[in-house]
């Protein structure tokens, strides 16, 4: 949008900002104008995700005012539009007061516990307050009091918020779930679930977006770091982790790396210096899913062809946790639409409970199975009672990417230079069709490379599925197999997940396949990765990390992952087996039903 | 039938409130009794807006105009004046100045400078009665619209008029018209903004429950001016009679093909239907109107775009208040020369005012644009009530400024009440006089205005509320020198930044106060005294000891226990313990306590 060199000169709107000379679109804001500019105007509520049509903007915290000639008040900068000979001013005596005031005003309902706050050192008010030189608040009074609320993934805070309404946005516009709201007024307005109930007893799919975009501490994870600590203490237990695929390339960032940074390597050693008994990889189970859900599609559609009217059609993915709570919430009557496959990480907990404790000589009881997860919603899967047996989970319990960044720092381990360690086997062994997972579309393309290979039974000489990949919210494409033209579907973001299921429900559809991921990006973009503060680039530069190990790896298909063929071989049989159903398969709720009757 | 008298009595909330419905029905009793029913028709009309002396009975074609009526005074009005043509002498209004009774409204300062347009069918005929209205030329401006002239003409006579919007901001409507008939679209919408919120004003309820079809005409107008066929009425649950009474006359208006499909023989179809709101004062803010008549949270958001591009579900909507749009009528079919000759340059026709607080005539009342203040209150408000000092007048509402005395020959209109550091807004009117506190007023105004905010801004949200714990500080005595300069930079911040015009006016009552009365400010901060003596906090109670003859009954009265004093002994108040509740003062026959 800021980039006007390009545009032809009757399509640009020419102003004054600062006294500079600036022409931008028709249609740009001021501030966006501005930052093009290289004036960074300051500002908190607003958020602009470029390439994923996620905004917000409701102009409210008003610390991006400026002042144009001729107008009565100032001027919120992000949602006022350029006009022709316009002159902005964005740093005069009365906006610089304005913006202070604001700013003192905000911070006069804030706590002032910076010091034990999670998000300390990564909040963007402590950021304004900081940039602002703010050394008192004049402004004594009331303070908001809410109750401090626990949910299986997500902390509320609500005396830490700002009412930026980011997470409204998120939880409503994009999301379309719906928990979160602005409910009373004035000054006790805040944002709860309806009724303020607490969030375990809401639609809440637990997707963690709220979490990614809240500038304050009002929204963060529930962090599991010191049970970890605990069980790595404990002599008597085995302790074993996964990491999912989207976590290696992000976690650079919180140590200052640049976004997009594969740190895979340093990885796996910091996590050995941590002291995991053995350090596996999510991708291992990633390559294990394609075989399930791969399996079921071919299954599916064989019978299909077959004429069997009552098979169900397309099948959707069912790694995504949050994706799963959400067709359970508002989906109750497609239940049957889903793959039955299990996620990633309960497959590998399956696997890792029944099948490499035995061969480890490890009991159950004393093995920990820890993942580490992009994603706030795994904190809630793994703690599902389908995932237990006799009230053992399979997964422990998960940590996001940051708060492993955050253990690495406190273990005084230099992350910067540490040398690349390798996973361990045989679950740490992986293709890059595992790896892919981590973006949006990758589930399908490394179910296409497999599916492609077994339906047609020949070789797949390229498996760049190039149209399935990018930031688009729906991607539609048509793959042939054989002179069959499987047609695909990809959703990224829950509310265009609700597009697609809309359409399936009214027999619109037209996809033999569909894979959803909950949050924007897919897991790149998770709830628990490094926070992007509203800078997309970050979100592509992950994608454009996972891409480039795929294509780094010798294998690139799961079906070829040489432990994957041993573990069907030694232990599960053949997939959609009667084991393989029994421990890498599941069945699904309606929770809708369950709010109702609350 | 045609009837050689009416009785017409005023069926609006207030009168209502005083038995007015009980008057009505004595009446027609007694006229039934004595067969006069076929004579003397009785109507029960909108409000007279002279509420101070309700409820009000007028007779016509004599004019003769009663005040506060009771059921008990029906038979002496039949018997006497009905009857025997004498009129009902202890029943008619008395003029204060010339202590002599006044029988004409006419001849009545309440109502001589008075110009009623808006309200020209208020207290005139029944509002549930579509011919009344049509037989005082009502819908012969839609007639008009439809049949002579097309929407481009209608739009540039509203434009022509220079009537502009009541409902406060005071935006030229028919150049809001001009911008909605604009815009392209499947559906667009005509919206009345019924959402009277300012504490004490009733202009709006009085004209939909008055005269509810000027309102059904005007929005029908306005749907044909700008392309519109569907009108929406958001409308405060807590009005029942103002609903009932619009809900009579659109189905009125359906049944005589005055709404609905091809009205008149023309083209033109339109509908209207009432939208309730739960009475947030944000949602006269017509984005707020509009998201609460969607159903989502009744919240402000950023203009551009305007309702006229995208408001109600993003189709073009046209936004007008109740009383802007009770002018239109006239002015199409007196013309807009007719109307732009009442009024001042930039202000055309009138305003109606809701009078209250210490004045005499409490009430409501029309005036031409440009009406002095001082007009207004001691010619049509007939002074302070109990003859005391006039101290200021708030105008437009919650979030308008208190003006004084040196403010009370300006004209009153649109820019010069902003000028002074007021609004006209809605028109609310409300009178101090010297007992009044106006820390007090400010900190009073505030808690409405934050209890009313709905929390989406900052300056709004937490500026309000730190506004008004710096004014109860100050109103406790707790007050700092400092606090003056936050309070007025806290206060132009506010005004400044603030996202809709709830927060960008609600800090008017500080900074205007401010302005006016910096030595009430400084008596609070520096010497800790309310000079009006109403801040509880900065009063003591002290008796005098060669006053006090030791009665005791002050002792005995005190729901604190602070009186001291034996018997026939000089009593003593404790300061730490008396609740400055003023039972004592009351009880004391002596006069011997007082406030310091």
């Amino acid at each position: 949008m800021n980039n006007t060199q390009s545009l032809p000169m009757e399509s640009t709107i020419k102003l004054q900002i600062d006294r500079r000379d600036v022409a931008v679109a028709p249609g740009t804001s001021i501030l966006e104008a501005a930052r093009g500019a290289g004036i960074h105007v300051p500002s908190l509520c607003y958020m602009n995700l470029r390439d994923t049509c996620i905004s917000n903007l409701p102009a409210s915290c008003r610390i991006c005012v400026v002042e144009v000639e001729g107008r009565r008040n100032l001027a919120p900068a992000c949602s006022t539009r350029c006009e022709e000979g316009m002159k902005v001013t964005t740093t005069s005596a009365r906006v610089m007061n304005a913006q202070k005031t604001v700013l003192e005003l905000i911070l006069s309902d804030h706590p002032t516990d910076c010091l034990i706050c999670p998000k300390s050192g990564n909040c963007d008010l402590q950021e304004m307050a900081a940039r602002l030189k703010i050394r008192e608040v004049p402004f004594k009074g009331e303070q908001s009091s809410h109750v401090k609320e626990s949910s299986p993934s997500i902390i509320r805070d609500m005396n830490k918020c700002i009412y930026c309404r980011r997470c409204e946005m998120m939880c409503n516009k994009v999301q379309t779930v719906g928990a979160l709201a602005a409910v009373n007024r004035g000054f006790n307005a805040t944002i709860a679930p309806a009724f303020e109930r607490p969030l375990g007893e809401s639609e809440c799919t637990y997707c963690g977006q709220c979490v990614a975009v809240c500038p304050v501490g009002a929204l963060t994870e529930n962090d599991h770091t010191n049970r970890l600590l605990a069980d790595l203490a404990d002599p008597s237990k085995t302790v074993i982790v996964q990491t999912a695929p989207a976590v290696r390339a992000a976690l650079g960032e919180e140590f200052g790396l640049p976004a997009g940074t594969s740190v895979t390597g340093r990885m796996v050693s910091a996590l050995r210096a941590l002291g995991f008994d053995k350090v596996f990889d999510t991708d291992f189970a990633a390559d294990l899913t394609i075989m399930e859900e791969g399996s079921e599609l071919l299954d599916r559609l064989a019978r299909f062809l077959d004429g069997d009217k009552t098979v169900a059609l397309p099948i959707l993915t069912s790694c995504c946790p949050a994706w799963v709570n959400f067709f359970e919430h508002h989906f109750p009557d497609m239940l049957d639409i889903p793959s039955s496959a299990r996620s990633p990480q309960q497959m590998f907990g399956a696997i890792a409970k029944n099948w490499w404790a035995r061969e480890a000589g490890v009991k159950r009881e004393d093995l920990v199975v820890v993942s580490i997860m992009p994603c706030l919603a795994k904190k809630y899967e793994c703690a599902r009672d389908e995932f237990k047996e006799n009230g053992d989970p399979d997964v422990n319990y998960s940590l996001s990417t940051r708060e492993l960044a955050g253990l690495i720092k406190r273990a005084n381990v230099e992350f910067d230079s540490l040398p690349d360690g390798d996973f361990d086997r045989p679950m740490g062994e992986s293709t890059g069709a595992g790896v892919i997972f981590g973006a949006t579309g990758g589930v399908m393309e490394a179910a296409l490379r497999t599916a492609h290979e077994l339906y047609t039974g020949k070789k797949l000489e390229n498996v760049n599925f190039e149209s399935v990949r990018g930031l688009q919210g729906i991607k539609k494409a048509t793959v042939d197999l054989d002179g069959f033209e499987l047609k695909i579907g990809i959703a990224h973001g829950l509310g265009n997940a609700r597009a697609l299921l809309e359409e399936i429900r009214e027999k619109r559809c037209e996809y033999h396949a569909i894979e959803i991921m909950a949050c924007p990006g897919g897991c790149i973009g998770g709830g628990g990765q490094p926070l992007h503060h509203g800078d997309s680039a970050r979100l592509k530069a992950r994608a454009r990390a996972l891409y480039a190990e795929d294509a780094g790896k010798p294998s690139r298909k799961s079906h070829e992952n040489p432990c994957i063929i041993k573990l069907y071989e030694e232990f599960l049989g053949k997939p959609l087996g009667e084991k393989a159903h029994h421990l890498l398969h599941t069945s699904y709720f309606n929770k809708g039903k369950a709010i109702q009757e609350r | 039938m045609s009837y050689k008298m009416h009785v017409l009595v005023c069926g609006g909330t207030g009168c209502r409130a005083s038995n007015s419905q009980e008057i009505i029905a004595r009446l027609r009793e007694s006229l039934e009794e004595r067969h006069l029913d076929g004579e003397v028709q009785v109507i029960a009309t909108g409000c007279f807006g002279f509420c101070e002396q309700g409820p009000i009975v007028k007779i016509m074609p004599d004019n003769t105009f009663y005040t506060r009526v009771t059921p008990g005074d029906t038979a002496e009005i039949i018997n006497e004046h009905v009857v025997k043509g004498r009129k009902v002498e202890r029943l008619l209004y008395k003029d204060p100045r010339e202590d002599k009774s006044v029988s004409d409204s006419k001849h009545m300062g309440f109502y001589q400078k008075q110009l009623r347009v808006a309200l020209r069918n208020c207290g005139f005929i029944d509002p549930e009665n579509l011919e009344e209205y049509i037989a005082r030329d009502g819908y012969a401006a839609l007639a008009k619209c439809l049949g002579e002239m097309t929407p481009r003409e209608v739009i540039d006579e509203i434009k022509r008029s220079g009537l502009r919007g009541r409902g406060g901001g005071g935006f030229p409507t028919g150049l809001k018209w001009e911008f909605a008939g604009k815009y392209r679209a499947d559906q667009k919408y005509v919206v009345c903004n019924a959402d009277e919120g300012d504490p004490g004003a009733f202009m709006d309820r009085s004209i939909m429950e008055g005269d509810p079809h000027s309102v059904i005409e005007a929005m029908a107008i306005c749907g044909y001016s700008i392309g519109a066929s569907k009108g929406l009425v958001y409308i405060r649950a807590e009005y029942p009679l103002a609903i009932q009474r619009l809900k009579i006359a659109i189905e009125q208006a359906r049944a005589c093909g005055l709404l609905g499909e091809r009205i008149l023989g023309s083209d033109f179809n339109f509908s209207i239907e009432l939208r309730y709101g739960a009475g947030a004062f944000v949602c006269g803010e017509e984005t707020a109107l509009i998201h609460s008549m969607e159903g989502a949270r009744g919240e402000p958001t950023m203009k551009p775009p305007f309702p006229a591009e995208s408001g109600y579900l993003g189709r073009p909507t046209n936004v007008n208040n109740v009383e802007t749009l009770a002018n239109i009528p006239v002015i199409i079919t007196k013309g807009a020369g007719w109307f732009n000759k009442i009024g001042t340059e930039r202000s055309k026709g009138t305003k109606v005012f809701a009078l209250a607080g210490k004045i005499n005539n409490v009430g409501l009342i029309e005036v031409p644009m440009g009406t002095t203040l001082r007009e207004v209150i001691y010619e049509i408000g007939g002074g302070i009530k109990n003859g005391k000092k006039f101290k200021a007048v708030q105008t437009g509402g919650p979030s308008g400024g208190c003006l004084t005395e040196k403010h009370l020959d300006v004209p009153i209109d649109f820019d010069n009440l902003l000028a002074s550091g007021s609004m006209m807004g809605s028109g609310g009117m409300i009178v101090m006089d010297e007992d009044d506190c106006m820390v007090a007023v400010a900190k009073f105004y505030l808690e409405f205005t934050v209890e009313e905010s709905c929390g989406k801004c900052t300056p709004c949200r937490v500026g309000n509320k730190r506004l008004h714990e710096i004014l109860d500080k100050i109103t406790r005595g707790e007050g700092e020198p400092a606090d003056v300069d936050r309070l007025r930079n806290l206060g132009k911040v506010i005004k400044d930044t603030a996202l809709c015009g709830l927060g960008q006016t609600s800090p008017n009552p500080v900074l205007s106060t401010l302005d006016n009365f910096p030595g009430e400010y400084a008596a609070h901060i520096n010497e800790r005294k309310c000079p009006a003596g109403r801040c509880k906090a900065l009063l003591s109670y002290v008796i005098d000891p060669r006053l006090c003859i030791g009665c005791t009954l002050c002792t005995r009265a005190c729901p604190a226990a602070a009186i001291v004093g034996n018997r026939k002994e000089p009593h003593a108040i404790d300061a730490a313990k008396c609740i400055k509740c003023g039972t004592c003062v009351e009880k004391c026959k002596f006069k011997a306590i007082f406030i310091r």
